[in-house]
This record gives structure tokens, C-alpha cells and sequence, in this order.
């Protein structure tokens, strides 16, 4: 029945409860769902259904014609749109590694080791998540350009390797999930620190970095280097098809084909880690299923 | 390794502070393997959060233009805002009333629907999660609302409102003051489910089901009462977690602001605080004046913050 069906009956589950959350639920999931779905819709509609009135909300005579024209479009670019697509692809994946190579070790430390300063650092995390990032962008512009990175990648790159709210969730996981007589175990058993960071921590909280994979890509996904990069061919692909879209009525139909393309990347990744989660709550017999 | 485990420092014959900081540099030495640990992470975070964070917090006294060299002007900057900028006050009321209903709304619609989805079967909660999560991954698809209530006969609400015979001209629902809060709240809290829906779902999978079948021994009678007494507490670390999300997302909205009611609302309907400060740092380029809201709003959260931690230690306890 429509997933309704609990993973496993409890003997705690009423069914009117079941209802309850049904209805909950189902009048969530149609209010995330309609605006979404009216982009896909929009992607395949012609340009005179875009401006039809009263206005349609499903696509009557789907076509391609919205992505040929973006096709086209980019075939046109000066730069090739396949350095675009090179860009984003490192800035993301190198900025990705970093972030979670950092977050994790610092967070292991912060949250299983005892050492002087611990409850400073921790304090400063915390504080750190709420200090507007609007002021603090021209000092970080000007240590960018003291170092001598902008117009490189690195000037995206390198400050996405402190995402404090990575670590912070890194740390809250690591708390969570493992034990602290785990840890001392495998010391007794002389393993090193190293060690047992990458054999036992890091393979205990998968669904920890996974979903903070997830949160990652989409803050570099959008990156466009902004004030940072301004070489054309070192720019991104957001950066590009924002380019190709813009240019009034002409190109609304290409607008709304880079929109379901840019917000489909996102979704894919997003498929992937989460089948992945669900597959290491099943192996590890960590709660879930 | 042992070296790790701070080990209890040997009792020198001296005492006082020489003695004192001869054991903290012992447990700083023993303690190396983790410094080690810490130092990719906390060396950047330290020249790109803590340098600029400090920076701006002594620029708050100052007057910056980014042209002259800072000159000291004491609490000017504090007085200002308070005594001889309308706009900003303005802003301070937009900010508390729009952060005090997507705050607590947009951190509770996590939380509930993290828990229901959690109660259904791995493939159909996997979809659900999608569907949910998926307004805040998809960038600037949140456009597609300035279609929906756009002001002219185009936008969907006006056409479908027109077609029915509710209204006969077209209502401008992002230029007038009566609409405009209440739209931008309902899109930002369907872009809400983000950050915090996620870690709720993956914390709630993390947790072992042994505790709900020694729940279930010990008579816990329904879902209700597992949610409060077994389900929270094993939560605890990410609600905080999800807290500080909430707080900073509401407090620090702008962007969304702009894109639905643009850069100069109609009687600054929907100015929030964070769009008073990039005014002053972005487009006056008046570094001091936009530094010292910057820590106010700064302030205002930490206090926030501190009250949700006192409430949540009282949840499910």
C-alpha cells in the first residue's frame, strides 16, 4: 500500500497513527513536488506555450527545441564548453577531498581525543557557524591575493577546506556512533592513530561523509569564482549556461532547459550517495534496516 | 599509540605557575599525534574564519572605505544604527519577525518529516527523502516562484485567480507590502528542508534498533513516547546541530529575499538586517558601518543560540 507499509510492524505502530503521518506526508511531498515538477515541465515546453494565457501548468506539445537551442548555444561559446565542464569538475572533486580529508581528521580529534585547548576549539566551531560570511569575503579576498591565487583555481578551492560546518558535523557523528571503548581497544591492540581513523572511524561514519559529500557538492556546484577568477577559460559551467540563458524573452526557453540541467547534476549525486547510505546501514547493523 | 592519552603529568618537585606550565606543556607534548590532526584543518580555518572574523570586529570601530586608511571612531558606528538609521530598524523588525516564524517552523518540518520518512520502507523512503530535499539542491530553481506570483497576467496565481473570476486585475503580489513577507516566508520554508533534513534522516538511520526493542521491553506503548523518551535523546547532538542551522539560515537570509521581492522592496517590506549589511559592504562600501551590524546580528545569534541549547537539554529528559 503506497509505502505506507512500515519497514517492520511494531507492536508500538498504531494505524491511526500510520494515517496521520500518510496525510502528513503526501501534502508535504505535493508542495516540494509541484514547483519541481513545473520546471521539468517548462524545460519541454515551446516558447509560445511559455507565454500562453491564462497560463498552462503541464506542457501541451513537448519538444527538444529548448535544449537544441542551448546545444547550439554552447557549440557557439568561445571558450569550448567542455573547459567549462573541466573547471567545475576539479573545483568540486578537489574541493570535495579536501573538505572531507580535513573535516573528518580534525574531527575525529575534537571529538575522541583529550588534549589542552579541546573545549576552546570546540566553543570557536560553534561560534565561528555564526558569523555573517558577507563581511568576512574582502579579508579573504585580500589574503587570496597577499598569496598570490587569484585567477586560480586554489582561490575557490583551498578556503572550501575549512567549511566549519563540515567539521561540526563530522564531529557530531563520530560522537554518535562510535564508541568511546572502541577507540581504546584498538589502541591496547596498538594500532596508530592513523590507523584507526581510516580503518575504524572514517569506515563507521560512511553515511557521515557521504551525506556531507552531498552537502559539499552542492556549495561548490554553484561556485562561478565571482570576484575571484576572472579569465574566461578558467571560469565555471554555472558561470557559462547563467551566460547562455541570459538575454531576455529570446532565451526563455533555454533558461528553463539550464535550469532543469543544473538542478539535475545536484540530484543525481544525490541519488547515488543515498543508495550508498542505505547500503552501509544494511551491512554495517547499524539501526536502520 | 599511547603517546595520544594524555597521561597524568609526573609531580615536580617545584610548584606555583613554573610547575603549572610545565605540566600543560607535558600534556601539550603528549598530546602531539592529535595536534597533528587538527593542523590542515584549524591552519586554514585560522587565515580564512578567525583573521577575517577578528578583522572585522576591530573595523566595527572604525570608519573604512576601502580607499583611505581606517580611522578610529569608537562606538559611532553602534550609535549610528541605532539612533540615526531608520532603515536599519526597519530591518531589525523584518529580520526578528521573519527569522521568529521560518526558525522554529523550518527546524521542526526537518525534524517531523525526517521521523516519518524514517518510519517507511528503505526504497520508498529513499524517494521521499529526494523529493523533500530536492527545492534546496536545485540551486535557483526557487525562481520558478517569481513565475507562479508574478504581478502581470503571465504569472499562474494572477491567470488562475483571473480565469476563476477572484480578481479582475492582476494582483502585485511581490511589490505589495500587504503579500510580500508572507511569500517570501512560504518559499523560504520550502526551501527549508536542507542541511538539517539530511543529517536528521541519516542520524535517525544511525540509530541501533536494539534501543527500541529494549524500549519496547520496558513498555514503551507507542510512537509518541518512543519519539520523547527514545528517539530525542539518542538525537540530542544533531538537534543542536540542526539548531544552529535553523538559527544561522533565518538570521542570514537575503539572497532568497532579493531574488523574490529584488533589491529595493517597496517600503522595505522585506529588508532584513543581513541586506542592510551587504547595502553598507557591497554597494556603499562602508566597511565599518557594515562590520558593526555584523556583529550585532553576530550577537543576536550566539544568544539565540545559547537559549535553544538550555531548551533542548530539557527535551526528552
Amino acid at each position: 500500500m503506497l509505502g505506507l507499509q512500515l519497514r517492520k510492524k511494531r507492536l508500538s505502530r498504531s494505524t491511526g497513527g500510520d494515517l496521520v503521518i500518510f496525510a502528513f506526508l503526501a501534502a508535504g511531498a505535493a508542495f516540494m513536488a509541484l514547483p519541481l515538477v513545473f520546471a521539468i515541465s517548462n524545460a519541454f515546453k515551446p516558447l509560445n506555450e511559455l507565454f500562453i494565457f491564462p497560463p498552462q501548468f503541464f506542457v501541451r506539445n513537448p519538444t527538444m527545441n529548448n535544449f537544441t537551442d542551448l546545444f547550439v548555444l554552447m557549440g557557439k561559446s568561445w571558450v569550448p564548453i567542455s573547459r567549462y565542464f573541466f573547471n567545475s569538475v576539479f573545483i568540486v572533486s578537489i574541493g570535495m577531498l579536501g573538505n572531507v580529508i580535513t573535516g573528518s581528521l580534525a574531527a575525529y580529534a575534537l571529538s575522541k581525543h583529550e588534549f589542552p585547548g579541546k573545549n576552546f576549539l570546540n566553543e570557536l566551531v560553534v561560534l565561528s557557524l555564526m558569523f555573517a560570511p558577507a563581511v568576512t569575503a574582502i579579508p579573504n579576498y585580500l589574503t587570496i591575493s597577499y598569496i598570490g591565487w587569484v585567477n586560480t583555481y586554489w582561490a575557490v578551492i583551498v578556503p572550501a577546506w575549512q567549511w566549519t560546518l563540515g567539521l561540526y558535523l563530522m564531529k557530531k557523528f563520530i560522537d554518535a556512533m562510535i564508541p568511546d571503548t572502541l577507540i581504546e581497544a584498538a589502541r591496547i591492540d596498538g594500532a596508530s592513530e592513523l590507523r584507526i581513523y581510516a580503518r575504524i572511524v572514517m569506515p563507521i561514519v560512511k553515511p557521515a561523509w557521504l551525506t556531507l559529500v552531498i552537502l559539499v557538492f552542492q556549495q561548490l556546484w554553484g561556485v562561478t569564482g565571482g570576484m575571484f577568477i576572472y579569465a574566461e577559460e578558467l571560469k565555471t559551467l554555472p558561470y557559462a549556461l547563467s551566460q547562455l540563458a541570459a538575454g531576455g524573452i529570446a532565451r526563455q526557453g533555454v533558461a528553463s532547459a539550464v535550469t532543469l540541467m543544473m538542478m539535475s547534476v545536484p540530484i543525481v549525486i544525490f541519488i547515488i550517495n543515498q543508495s550508498k547510505i542505505v547500503e552501509t546501514m544494511g551491512t554495517s547493523g547499524m539501526g536502520g534496516e | 599509540m599511547s603517546s595520544v592519552v594524555t597521561r597524568a603529568p609526573a609531580i615536580g618537585p617545584e610548584g606555583g605557575t613554573q610547575g603549572k606550565l610545565a605540566k600543560l606543556w607535558e600534556s601539550v607534548y603528549a598530546a602531539r599525534v592529535t595536534y597533528l590532526f587538527l593542523l590542515p584543518f584549524f591552519s586554514l580555518f585560522l587565515a580564512f574564519t578567525v583573521f577575517p572574523v577578528v578583522l572585522s570586529i576591530v573595523l566595527s570601530f572604525t570608519y573604512f572605505n576601502m580607499l583611505q586608511w581606517p580611522t578610529w571612531i569608537g562606538w559611532n558606528n553602534y550609535i549610528r544604527l541605532f539612533l540615526a538609521d531608520d532603515v536599519f530598524l526597519i530591518s531589525v523588525k523584518n529580520t526578528l519577525f521573519f527569522s521568529a516564524i521560518t526558525g522554529p517552523l523550518s527546524y521542526f518540518m526537518c525534524f517531523i518529516f525526517a521521523w516519518f520518512i524514517n518510519e517507511l520502507q528503505p526504497k520508498v523512503r529513499a524517494f521521499m527523502t529526494l523529493l523533500f530535499y530536492a527545492p534546496s539542491i536545485s540551486g535557483n530553481a526557487f525562481l520558478i516562484w517569481t513565475l507562479l506570483f508574478s504581478g502581470d497576467t503571465y504569472g499562474y496565481i494572477n491567470g488562475f485567480l483571473m480565469y476563476w473570476g477572484f480578481v479582475d486585475r492582476p494582483v502585485q503580489w511581490l511589490l505589495d507590502p500587504t503579500y510580500m513577507m508572507s511569500i517570501v516566508i512560504i518559499v523560504v520554508l520550502w526551501m527549508s528542508l536542507g542541511t538539517s533534513f539530511l543529517v536528521f534522516i541519516a542520524g535517525l538511520q544511525g540509530i541501533s534498533s536494539s534501543l527500541f526493542e529494549a524500549g519496547a521491553i520496558d513498555g514503551i506503548r507507542n510512537r509518541w513516547q518512543e519519539l520523547w523518551f527514545l528517539t530525542i535523546p539518542a538525537m540530542r547532538g544533531y538537534m543542536m546541530f540542526g539548531a544552529i542551522i535553523s538559527i544561522t539560515g533565518s538570521f542570514n537570509a537575503a539572497g532568497q529575499l532579493v531574488a523574490l521581492t529584488g533589491p529595493t522592496p517597496t517600503d522595505y517590506a522585506t529588508w532584513t538586517v543581513m541586506q542592510h549589511l551587504n547595502d553598507y559592504g557591497n554597494v556603499r562600501y562602508e566597511m565599518g558601518y557594515a562590520s558593526a551590524i555584523a556583529v550585532l546580528l553576530f550577537l543576536t545569534m550566539v544568544a539565540t543560540q545559547k537559549i535553544v541549547q538550555r531548551l533542548l537539554n530539557k527535551v526528552g529528559s
